[in-house]
């Protein structure tokens, strides 16, 4: 895999002259999953959105850089909430469907692996109609490894599931996007304490880096400084207005 | 099947109904033949009508075919490109507001009297339903599906064959299904101002010499064969539709 860079984010988005979050001056380190935490409407998904190049609504004033000196354009990947399979295409097709778009031949041996690794072997011909929930964010994710982008972007991939299949798609995400530049937006301060490196808490006015406990991620979420680290968290959130 | 149980049981339901009314209001039968009428007369026209149901079925299949490819080539052509589409929407809306009818002696002035003019009257009719339903589909994908396809640095070319198109494939159907429908009436409204074969002629010709039986054979026959017709791009819809399974759009988060 291509060397994973360091992001910085510095300034601010406006959406019609009305400030939706910012100055922020963000370093993402390479390697490591910054999980971003904020409440609704803050502009999480918006910055994420920005650092992949993805249209949205308002003026971002500043830079968003790899510290490598290279662009971002063709080294990101991005994954949301919905899984975004299409549904007339097999597992297998929706896997390399990247490499359709963009007019190559896809690699369907390497695809098929992925698929193994993250548990579909089985399931490659299927519809994503035929599948569950957790199986089709699996496919996802194999879409996601497929492209093998060194930054991943994550908008709340793991929201729509429940709590057991999350517990697992995180911990498979965590294995397989290890050594990737990894952004996690979500709304769930366990799901951060559980899997960043580092944790950003995001608000209209500014962005603060959250201290998480020592013990490298995945974390164990019943470990006591880990409960105590989201109880902050989820207290610091509620607080905010 | 049980549709079409229901279907058969609707028709039989109407035929008695019109025998009824004929028999109850004695109503002369070069006004209202009935059923029976027109029945015996279908029987011995059969060569006649049959000949004439061939050229009219022709007409309207190639004015289909023709007025889908030319919809659908529209429609990819306006949905790649937004200025073409605010340059050539307003236009084709406008067209629409021109009564297909009113053209009918035109075409016939250009393409003479043979089959070309009544083709050309079914692509007219159906040209635009088609070009929208399928346009709709094409702009219509959902909006996070489109981030995802330009963050993989899709082309605009393989994302429409990839994407857009099957996206869009139900809509089609939908214009096809309504271009079925429209298809034979621009074919008979052809046969009707200019013509020398084909239902819409042979309607005119027995309804002028007071046969009304035989005139009403032929508008039976055409409905039963733009029904068929129907039927058949139903099938076709429904072959596409399993082909792409579109799942409820509230699944994806539109922006």
């Amino acid at each position: 895999m291509r060397q994973a860079p360091d992001i910085t984010v510095q300034g601010a988005h406006h959406i019609q002259g009305v400030r939706l979050f910012g100055p922020v001056d963000l370093h993402i380190p390479a390697g490591k999953w910054t999980c971003v935490l904020g409440r609704s409407g803050v502009g999480k998904s918006t910055l994420l959105r920005l650092i992949a190049g993805l249209s949205c609504a308002g003026q971002f004033d500043g830079v968003i850089a790899a510290h490598d000196g290279a662009g971002l354009a063709g080294r990101v990947s991005y994954m949301a909430q919905s899984d975004l399979l299409l549904p007339w295409l097999s597992v297998l097709d929706n896997t390399v469907i990247g490499a359709r778009l963009r007019g190559q031949a896809p690699d369907l041996p390497r695809a098929k692996a992925l698929l193994a690794r993250v548990g579909l072997a089985e399931h490659l011909r299927k519809k994503p109609g035929a599948l569950s929930g957790g199986m089709r964010q699996r496919a996802a994710l194999a879409r996601t490894l497929m492209e093998d982008r060194p930054i991943a972007l994550l908008d709340e991939p793991f929201s729509a599931l429940d709590a057991s299949t999350r517990a697992d798609m995180q911990e498979l995400a965590a294995a397989q996007l290890g050594g990737k530049t990894v952004l996690l937006v979500t709304h769930d301060p366990a799901e951060a304490v559980r899997l960043g490196h580092q944790i950003v808490v995001l608000s209209s006015g500014h962005a603060q880096f959250w201290r998480v406990p020592e013990t490298p991620p995945v974390r164990d979420q019943y470990a006591p400084e880990t409960a105590q680290c989201q109880a902050g968290l989820l207290a610091h959130l509620r607080a905010m207005t | 099947m049980m549709r079409f149980g229901y279907g058969l049981a609707a028709c039989l339901l109407t035929l008695f109904l019109w025998q009824g009314v004929v028999w109850i209001t004695a109503v002369p039968h070069f006004i209202v033949p009935s059923p029976v009428q027109v029945a015996k007369a279908a029987f011995s026209n059969r060569a006649l009508i049959g000949h004439h149901a061939v050229v009219t079925a022709t007409e309207v299949v190639m004015g289909l075919i023709v007025g889908s490819v030319l919809g659908v080539v529209t429609a990819i052509l306006l949905a790649r490109s937004a200025r073409l589409h605010s340059l050539v929407m307003p236009v084709l809306v406008a067209t629409q507001a021109v009564p297909v009818f009113a053209l009918a002696p035109i075409l016939t002035l250009w393409l003479g009297y043979g089959i070309a003019s009544k083709v050309a009257m079914a692509v007219l009719i159906i040209y635009f339903p088609v070009t929208s339903a399928f346009y709709d589909g094409l702009t219509r994908v959902p909006a996070d599906i489109m981030d995802m396809a330009r963050a993989m640095g899709g082309r605009p070319r393989e994302i429409m064959r990839h994407i857009r198109i099957p996206h869009a494939l139900p809509s089609l159907a939908t214009g096809l299904k309504l271009a079925a429908v429209y298809a034979p009436i621009g074919a008979i409204i052809g046969e009707w101002v200019g013509a020398s074969r084909g239902l819409g002629y042979l309607m005119l010709l027995a309804n002028g010499r007071a046969k009304t039986d035989l005139m009403f054979a032929s508008l039976i026959t055409l409905a039963i064969m733009t029904v068929l017709l129907h039927m058949a791009i139903g099938q076709l819809s429904q072959y596409l539709a399993s082909q792409t399974e579109l799942p409820p759009q509230e699944k994806f988060k539109t922006r």
